[in-house]
């Protein structure tokens, strides 16, 4: 379970924790996407080996970071009754530094789904434009609404695409499907779906959310219970990483609409 | 960001901006479409051969409440819209000055003031003795040099 690991035990814990979960085996990420980020003039290798020590190092840093843990970021979704909750934070930071406290990371894509993606905030941007770029095609296409498994397969075959060069988000997606059921997924950087029926989390943080989320949810919440739940699992699990935060949005979707509230947490 | 791609970059973008407004009959982009258009292109690159050029972007249109918009992008391609913001080392001093100072609704000579607070804190603690700054401001009349320490021909 640790194979591989030895190098860089000590960032990546968090993807220790996903060998034992009961909802997915999410592959362990290659050493490849772990490089010693730089200083703000030096660019990302997403290919192959990390660069090398001869670079500057700030001088601060000395933890090696994951290409996912740059901009930081925190997405739940959660199924009640008749009923998705999704949300995220609000941070954007460049490694250690906030740059603002106000980024979201959920999109609405239309009424009755919305769409979670947390990792690197410019492929994060880029993702969202994309989605929204083919499912409008989609719907001129089709002249009917994408439905969130449609939509699913979509962002995992955009994923997967770029499989030798990905983008750097894992996304998760939360919806209403026709029959007005909650649906819910994940997927890793390169597009392995996991559909669930109770939460998916996606983020720095994601070991934290799992113990959330696993605590606090019981099925069939209502609308106002989902909301309460989601809120304090994300707002204990982001207190306790220093890469996401600065509060959070909650959306929970339903038949009758969408219910946007915002929270106030630690701004730190 | 190393000037090469500084100059390269900026000049690309605004020459870009400056054909998009003689193919489409003079039409003139807003700044939230410039910015996207900038992040566009720094995404697009970051793949191929990436610009290593931080921005910050500015402007002011008319249907927009305060007029003026401020857009800050890192090489990597993510944008987001603020209210203050810095790039480099700069931003270690003076983001937290502009946390302080900054409020809603201020005029040209207060954000101004705020601009002087941070120079200032940079020539007091930061270790390179960098006393040249321009200050340039941006309204419903252009872009024009407020203050300039050194030859804004320079730029």
């Amino acid at each position: 379970l640790c194979v591989g690991v030895s190098s860089c035990h000590r960032h990546r814990h968090r993807h220790i924790h996903h060998n034992f979960l009961r909802v997915s085996k999410k592959p362990q990420h290659k050493g490849n996407y772990h490089s010693t980020l730089l200083l703000p003039t030096a660019p990302l290798s997403p290919h192959n080996s990390p660069p090398t020590q001869t670079h500057r190092k700030q001088y601060y840093h000395n933890r090696k970071m994951s290409i996912l843990e740059y901009n930081g970021a925190a997405v739940i979704a959660m199924a009640g009754k008749d009923c998705v909750g999704i949300a995220s934070d609000n941070r954007l930071g460049i490694q250690y530094q906030t740059v603002a406290m106000d980024f979201k990371k959920v999109f609405k894509m239309n009424d009755t789904l919305f769409v979670g993606l947390a990792g690197l905030a410019t492929d994060v941007q880029t993702l969202d434009q994309l989605l929204r770029f083919r499912m409008n095609l989609y719907e001129l296409r089709e002249e009917r609404t994408m439905t969130p498994q449609v939509f699913t397969n979509l962002l995992s075959n955009i994923l997967y695409e770029k499989r030798f060069g990905p983008y750097f988000a894992e996304p998760v997606v939360a919806g209403l499907d026709e029959k007005g059921s909650p649906y819910l997924a994940t997927m890793d950087l390169i597009g392995a779906i996991e559909t669930t029926k109770d939460f998916v989390v996606s983020g720095t943080c994601d070991g934290n959310l799992y113990g959330m989320c696993e605590t606090l949810y019981k099925p069939d919440l209502g609308k106002e219970e989902l909301f309460e739940t989601l809120a304090q699992a994300l707002l204990a699990s982001v207190d306790r990483d220093a890469l996401s935060g600065w509060g959070g949005v909650v959306h929970i979707i339903t038949k009758e609409g969408v219910m946007s509230r915002e929270l106030k947490g630690r701004q730190d | 960001g190393p000037n090469c791609d500084l100059v390269n970059f900026s000049e690309y973008i605004s020459k870009n901006l400056a054909l998009y407004e003689l193919s489409n009959d003079g039409m003139k982009l807003s700044t939230h479409a410039q910015a996207n258009f900038c992040r566009g292109e720094l995404a697009k690159a970051l793949r191929k051969g990436p610009f290593q050029v931080n921005v910050i972007l500015g402007g002011y249109d008319e249907n927009v409440p305060n007029g003026g918009s401020l857009y800050i992008m890192d090489y990597l391609g993510s944008c987001h819209k603020v209210n203050y913001g810095a790039q480099g080392y700069a931003s270690n001093f003076t983001l937290s000055i502009m946390d302080r100072d900054w409020e809603e609704g201020m005029n040209e000579e207060q954000a101004v003031k705020i601009v002087e607070h941070c120079i200032r804190e940079l020539n007091m603690r930061f270790l390179l003795n960098q006393s040249n700054f321009i200050i340039k401001v941006v309204d419903k009349d252009g872009v024009r040099t407020v203050k300039a320490d050194s030859d804004p021909s320079d730029n």
